[in-house]
């Protein structure tokens, strides 16, 4: 899990510094360096505590693989989600994006008559054209990110209800008619752990983009437009089709994960989804991924949507109130907002 | 997985109320040119709904507008842009008291907050009908119209109790959100009276103490909400054999649960809405019962009211027991039970809506 940031290049600092450093300053470092950090160890912590609470109907591979069920829609939203954030932007139409993409599939199956396969690929293509609409007007028009998506956000989600006429198509009917819509919401078993395919989706496509910003100067431009975008445009990177491209992927996986959203609640329902779009900044956010942009990692947005699922169904079986669980999603944002403005300041 | 919906009114939520603010509700003009009554008075009308998204009020609105033409009512509608929209609906009736409209059915969003413009428009002589949701206090309104969601609860209460028999009764209870709305509060209460459980304070779920209950967890009214709050359940007791859903959507998404871990044959939903898909549901076997109630109904007799208050005067009566009017409710199942009314899935699926 080599996770690296533009700034990681800080460990070239001259030598006489490293032994003035406190051991404060020492883990500041080593979090600065490594963003998925601080959301794996809050996640292994949180596991651990509740396993010792709970017993043995937490520690179970059942529940959590469970748990990875759960979180398997908000983790792919969320990848897609980090990518935006990695610019320095924002995108509050990923839900809208999501359920739009999961009625075109649904009215291209059953209304129109498409092959499964073709309404997939119909769903896949309207959700990467939502995708570019954003990346341009960011791009291009030059409007900040959280306005574009602010207003396309109200126009997919509404033209998903105009579209489909509110209409919810059943999971009898796409059994009967296109079974490939429901393939992510299919398990097998290894042992006691049940895993989906949306939860090997989730995780393959955690994977290909850690690889992607990693490894691939695509990755490289990414970060460097999220922490500068001046100089990057000054050191040759094309920002626009840097930006464009992200949001485009960004649609694409959402896409993706209308389809998984299929196969978990088994219907297409425009009235799915609703809170996507907060479920998936909130991963972003606790997986310690910068609102500021240039400085976080796929890995951390996976552990931090697992956060927030461990801790939802944990205190469920604590017997802890809904509402409780609200609150504590709540603090943890609060805190993981505060460990990232702490971490920065190891650059100034 | 659940997240605080407290998020979504602070990031974001204000931001579109900010955007919005300024924009007015979109009027949107249903004029009837059709055959009037008889009567020399042409009435109009403002029918104010908490969106125009949700197939029930596009229902409601549906029936407004079928029984305006037939009466020759003039009739313009308005939509809040989200639920919990406010705004919108006070500048909704600010609208309709320029439009010197005579009657208004609202929806509320905030049933509080609205009720200070509910009072301008009386007083300006506008006779003002609350639909499926009553005020704060429910007199602030000259009458509500609605279904008795503490009766839909009862009866499938009653029919669930009849229909488990000496079965140990296990039940998970799939409820609306965090926040409590009364519509929440009074079908999970009355599923409880119907089946037997002591509700302690019917303002509020979960301070109840039955060992039948499972646990009570949040679905936001949706599919998606439905399955996780039903994974959740099974894991505080694998041998739950009943689920209450406070409406179909939910009940959908909680059979996906079920289905996912085999259990479904072991449990038998029962639900609160006869929305057509939720209908379908119970001939299928997914719902064991439904209570429907009439969305279409409400604001046609809505309509109705108003130009009988324009030909007479005479506001709308109360249900006997009620402080509202109540558009009905009956339970839609196949496999019925003594002693507990219901209707076929057949004439369920006639009546149904959306």
């Amino acid at each position: 899990m080599s996770e690296q940031t533009l700034a990681a290049g800080e460990s070239e600092r001259p030598s006489f510094d490293e032994h003035e450093r406190t051991f404060l300053q020492k883990i500041q470092h080593f979090l600065h360096s490594n963003p998925a950090a601080v959301p794996l160890i809050v996640l292994v912590v949180s596991t651990i505590v509740f396993a010792f609470i709970i017993g043995p109907r937490f520690y179970s591979a059942f529940t959590l693989t469970l748990i990875l069920q759960q979180v398997a829609i908000t983790g792919i939203v969320s990848a897609g989600q980090t990518l935006v954030i990695l610019t320095a932007g924002i995108d509050l139409s990923v839900g809208a994006m999501m359920v739009l993409s999961s009625v075109v599939m649904g009215q291209c199956a059953m209304h129109y008559g498409f092959p499964g396969p073709i309404a997939v690929l119909a769903g896949l293509a309207v959700g990467t054209l939502c995708g570019v609409i954003n990346g341009l007007l960011v791009a291009f028009v030059r409007l900040p990110p959280f306005i574009v998506t602010l207003g396309t956000w109200s126009i997919y989600g509404a033209a998903t209800f105009i579209y489909s006429g509110n209409e919810t198509v059943r999971s009898q009917d796409i059994d009967a008619t296109a079974p490939i819509l429901h393939f992510f919401g299919q398990s097998f078993r290894i042992g006691g752990a049940v895993f989906t395919y949306g939860v090997v989706l989730m995780v393959v496509i955690a994977a290909i983009l850690w690889y992607a910003l990693n490894h691939t100067a695509w990755g490289r431009h990414l970060y460097a437009v999220g922490d500068d975008k001046d100089a990057s445009l000054l050191s040759g990177i094309r920002v626009s089709r840097v930006l464009i491209s992200v949001y485009a992927v960004a649609g694409l996986i959402c896409a993706v994960a209308g389809w998984t959203l299929i196969g978990r609640i088994g219907s297409v329902s425009p009235q799915a989804g609703q809170l996507e779009n907060i479920n998936a900044i909130t991963a972003v956010v606790i997986g310690g991924t910068s609102l500021f942009g240039g400085r976080g990692s796929i890995l951390g947005t996976l552990f931090g949507a697992l956060i927030v699922g461990v801790f939802s169904l944990g205190l469920r079986l604590v017997g802890t109130d809904p509402q409780w669980t609200q609150l504590t999603v709540g603090a943890l944002i609060i805190v993981a907002v505060a460990t990232d403005q702490w971490i920065r300041k190891v650059s100034t | 997985m659940r997240f605080p919906s407290i998020v979504v009114t602070t990031l974001i939520g204000g931001a579109v109320a900010g955007a919005f603010a300024a924009a007015p509700a979109l009027a949107q003009s249903d004029s009837g040119s059709g055959g009037s009554s008889g009567s020399g008075k042409k009435a109009s009308a403002c029918l104010i709904t908490k969106t125009d998204t949700n197939p029930y009020f596009v229902t409601m609105k549906k029936g407004a507008v079928e029984k305006a033409k037939e009466l020759g009512v003039d009739l313009k509608t308005y939509a809040g842009k989200y639920d919990g929209d406010n705004q919108s609906q006070v500048d909704a009736i600010e609208s309709c008291m320029a439009d010197k409209a005579n009657g208004i059915l609202i929806t509320p969003s905030d049933t509080k907050a609205i009720v200070p413009t509910v009072k301008k428009a009386r007083d300006a002589g506008i006779l003002v009908i609350a639909l499926d949701t009553t005020l704060e206090p429910t007199d602030a309104a000259d009458a509500t119209f609605a279904t008795d969601n503490f009766q839909a609860g009862k009866l499938i209460g009653e029919w669930a109790k009849k229909t488990l028999g000496d079965k140990e009764a296990h039940i998970a209870f799939l409820d609306l959100a965090t926040s409590q709305p009364s519509v929440d509060v009074q079908r999970d209460q009355g599923f409880m009276v119907g089946f037997g459980i002591d509700p302690k304070d019917k303002n509020k779920w979960g301070d109840e103490d039955d060992k039948r209950i499972v646990g009570h967890d949040v679905t936001g009214g949706a599919e998606d909400g439905g399955r996780t709050a039903m994974e959740n359940l099974l894991q505080e007791d694998p041998g739950t054999n009943l689920v209450y859903t406070i409406n179909e959507p939910a009940a959908a998404g909680a059979y996906q649960a079920l289905k996912a871990v085999g259990l479904e044959k072991q449990a038998t939903i029962v639900s609160i809405d006869g929305g057509c898909p939720g209908v379908k549901n119970v001939q299928d076997g997914v719902i064991g019962a439904t209570s429907q109630q009439y969305p279409l109904q409400m604001a046609a007799q809505g309509i109705e009211a108003i130009q009988k208050y324009v030909e007479t005067g005479a506001k709308p009566q109360k249900s006997e027991g009620l402080d509202f009017h109540n558009t009905g409710v009956n339970l839609v199942t196949d496999k019925p039970v003594d002693g507990v009314p219901s209707i076929s899935v057949k004439e369920g699926l006639d009546k149904c809506w959306g």
